[in-house]
């Protein structure tokens, strides 16, 4: 547990990650690094990305499942983990 | 009187009965009893009737006096009828007037029916009777189908009236007198009684109550082809557990509790450890982006400005690896994982000997230069260690400490699977080299070591120990023409250093501190096969060519690095770097290729191919001078090297086109596998080289 705590502390203290977010399968957010109301945002609108897409890939094959999600944008580049039971989202800046 | 009297009583009775609690039929029935039993002397029954339930009478009868009571009131029944009209007039054309009709037809008929019955006496009966010639006693025998009572009698009349017979006027008399006297009972003829009575009817009821309606929700969703699929692979899994349930059922009790305890721990550490996988690749994604430059340099990035520099080549620098903890040790060994070709470990500890103390194992990944991948401190310094070949996940490591320890990374835990006690046989000495070896006859793991205590010693690892076997003990003056009881003599040689030949099994070579390099084989345990006057110091490294099998190469801290034939005593080639050689590595992709690192932070990339005399390339990666390079790596697939130095720094260089060139062949010639290829552009060299020596000698 400590471990995964520390590894998530190591990758906060990388250049250029804005944030760590971790939601649950109802798109909830449990833990955050943001502000709150970004944090809800961010949470709420790629919950249902992440729905979208994994459904598209099972409709294509059942058996096969969706593992990474990364969103390159001029901005940033937001990576979302679709794990069974969370979802974990780092929004980096890659150009910092 | 009394018999409507009688009547109007047993009416009453019954009436009575009837409001009793006694059911209405069986009243009834015993009414009618009573009534026939009572015919006789029902008098006096209904008189007292009748005075008892005088006083009952509805309250609307009016009240009369005893005078108006007793007063007789008379009616007169007439034959007029009511409703015939008085007034009738007729028009007589006599007296050209209206006159009353005086005489008015009384009769009202209510009721005709044509009867069929004739009666006897009447003039058409007789006619009748005549026209069928019937005789007149029929009647008589009509009579005779009247109730068996009667019957006795019937007979009799006509025997008593035998005598009467020719008076035919008596004779209708006395039937008809005889159907006057039957005719009640016709009427009883099947002793049949017909009463009706009306109950009350039960009163109707409805009954109605509301209640809240029970609670609707709508739901509605979208049925996916994965959802089905998913939903029949739960169900599946479902009946597995069952089936495992009812197999387990029979063997539970005791380990209930503690199968509980462990869900519970499960359940627990769910939480954040699920995370814990997709944490670990963001790091490398967070870090491959903030390192995206160097990524790329890695894999696609070749230095242009080789072309202009003829032979020379240089290195790039890519990643650096470091880890806080491990600051202030150095790089005392370097070794790549063969199965994944991003992965290698670490050994830290120190060279510097009145500063030794705990050491520390890490494993690194090209994918994640900022963490390492794995951590196992240790007690003791490391100074070498050695990955197995085929199963990349147990690493043998050596200690200052003269312990040697297998580590297994699918364990948990930072504790070695296997370590070496004083009780099974550690060194006494720093170990300076382990390596792994094939498995034995019973497919047991074993490795070799070698320590400056001057033996070589065998670990094989059985279950849950390791078992020693000693192969050699190294001595000062061990030289093969010492003979077989060399082993006996005092002075101990100090192993630092040793290779196993790549083809031969038995074969392979101990560098020592001295400077000198001994062959020797598994088989002899007393003995050198060959001894090489190599070094004037320490030998750091020696190691055999991957493709050749007959050379190795040596270096040691006098500054040189030698190369040599086996079968020569001799060096074949020797090249002074001028600063003490750390270590040096043959390159995986070309015979003639090595690299070689100094003290003074330099890195020497030679290819005997292009260059005998000096290095194609000779490049500082270290930011100080003082900083010394300790160990060197070549990466076995990928062109890039690791470099190890003293302050717990490991840096990737990538090695540019000119240094890993493949020597040209001619057109339209089919290029022969690469290893016999190594191998003849060696034994060319080698060739070169002999044939002076010889023609000298």
């Amino acid at each position: 547990m400590a471990e995964v705590e520390e590894t998530l502390k190591r990758i906060q203290s990388q250049n250029g990650v804005q944030g760590i977010i971790i939601v649950n399968t109802e798109g909830i957010p449990i833990k955050t690094t943001l502000d709150n109301a970004s944090t809800v945002q961010y949470a709420g609108l790629i919950h249902q990305l992440v729905m979208k897409a994994r459904s598209t890939v099972r409709d294509i094959d059942p058996q096969n499942d969706l593992t990474f999600l990364r969103i390159r944008s001029k901005k940033n580049e937001i990576m979302i983990a679709p794990d069974k039971d969370y979802f974990l989202i780092v929004i980096q800046n890659p150009s910092d | 009187m009394p018999v409507p009297n009688n009547v109007a009583a047993s009416m009453r009775k019954g009436s009575t009965v009837q409001k009793g609690t006694l059911p209405v039929a069986k009243s009834t029935k015993a009414a009618s009893k009573k009534k026939d039993e009572e015919e006789g002397v029902d008098t006096g029954d209904g008189l007292d009737e009748w005075s008892g339930k005088a006083l009952i009478k509805p309250p609307e009868q009016l009240e009369l006096t005893e005078a108006e009571l007793k007063e007789e009131t008379t009616r007169i029944l007439t034959a007029n009828n009511p409703h015939a009209p008085q007034n009738i007039v007729r028009y007589s054309f006599k007296e050209r007037s209206y006159k009353p009709t005086s005489v008015v037809d009384q009769m009202a008929v209510h009721f005709v029916l044509e009867g069929s019955l004739l009666h006897q006496d009447s003039d058409e009966a007789r006619r009748l009777r005549a026209k069928e010639g019937l005789p007149e006693e029929t009647p008589t025998v009509d009579t005779g189908t009247e109730p068996d009572e009667e019957k006795p009698e019937t007979p009799a009349t006509p025997i008593e009236d035998g005598g009467e017979e020719a008076g035919e006027e008596d004779r209708p008399d006395s039937v008809a007198s005889k159907t006057d006297r039957k005719e009640p009972k016709v009427s009883n003829q099947f002793n049949f009684s017909e009463r009706a009575s009306q109950t009350l009817n039960n009163p109707l009821r409805e009954r109605s109550c509301q209640t809240e309606p029970p609670p609707r929700s709508n739901f509605s969703d979208t049925v996916n082809q994965w959802e089905i699929y998913d939903a029949y692979v739960e169900e599946l899994q479902q009946q597995e557990k069952n089936k495992e349930k009812q197999k387990a059922v029979a063997s539970k009790n005791d380990n209930d509790k503690s199968k509980k305890k462990m869900v519970l721990m499960e359940t627990q550490n769910d939480d954040i450890s699920k995370v814990g996988k997709a944490s670990k690749i963001f790091e490398r994604m967070v870090n491959q982006n903030t390192f995206d430059d160097i990524a790329q340099d890695f894999k696609y990035f070749e230095d242009a400005s080789d072309e202009f520099r003829d032979q020379e080549g240089t290195l790039l620098p890519l990643w650096k690896f470091q880890y806080d903890k491990a600051k202030r040790l150095s790089v005392t060994a370097l070794c790549w994982n063969k199965k994944y070709q991003d992965l290698f470990a670490v050994g830290m500890g120190s060279y510097d000997f009145s500063k030794q103390g705990r050491g520390m194992l890490v494993y690194y990944s090209l994918k994640n230069s900022a963490f390492p991948e794995f951590i196992y401190p240790t007690d003791s310094g490391v100074l070498c260690l050695d990955i197995h070949q085929q199963h990349s996940y147990l690493v043998a490591v050596g200690f200052y400490d003269g312990c040697v320890a297998v580590y297994n990374l699918k364990e948990e835990g930072l504790e070695p699977l296997y370590k070496s006690t004083a009780k099974t046989g550690k060194h006494t000495d720093p170990v300076w080299q382990v390596r792994w070896q094939n498995d034995d006859m019973d497919n047991n793991h074993n490795f070799y070591s070698v320590s400056s205590d001057g033996r070589v010693v065998s670990w094989t690892l059985v279950k849950n120990e390791l078992v020693f076997t000693d192969i050699i003990r190294l001595s000062l003056n061990g030289a093969v023409s010492d003979g077989p009881e060399g082993a006996e003599q005092p002075g101990i040689a100090c192993g630092t250093s040793f290779d196993f030949h790549k083809q031969i099994d038995y074969l392979f070579l101990v560098g020592t501190e001295e400077g000198k390099i001994h062959k020797c084989s598994k088989t002899y345990s007393s003995q050198f096969l060959e001894t090489y006057d190599a070094h004037s110091m320490a030998v750091d490294a020696v190691k055999w060519n991957h493709f050749h099998p007959k050379v190795f190469i040596s270096c040691s801290s006098d500054w040189t690095v030698k190369i040599w034939d086996h079968a020569i005593n001799t060096p074949m080639f020797t090249f002074d770097l001028k600063a003490a050689v750390g270590d040096v590595a043959w390159s995986p992709y070309s015979s003639t290729v090595f690299a070689a690192v100094t003290t003074d932070g330099t890195v020497h990339v030679f290819d005997l191919n292009i260059n005998k005399y000096e290095p194609i390339c000779h490049q500082q990666v270290v930011a100080k001078k003082k900083i010394k390079l300790t160990h060197i790596e070549f990466n076995p697939i990928y062109p890039i090297l690791i470099v190890g130095d003293d302050r717990g720094y490991v840096s990737s260089l990538k090695l540019s086109p000119n240094l890993r060139k493949k020597p040209k062949c001619k057109k339209g010639q089919e290029q022969p596998k690469g290893s016999e290829v190594e191998i003849a552009k060696m034994e060319k060299l080698l060739s070169l080289l002999r044939e002076p020596e010889q023609s000298t000698v």
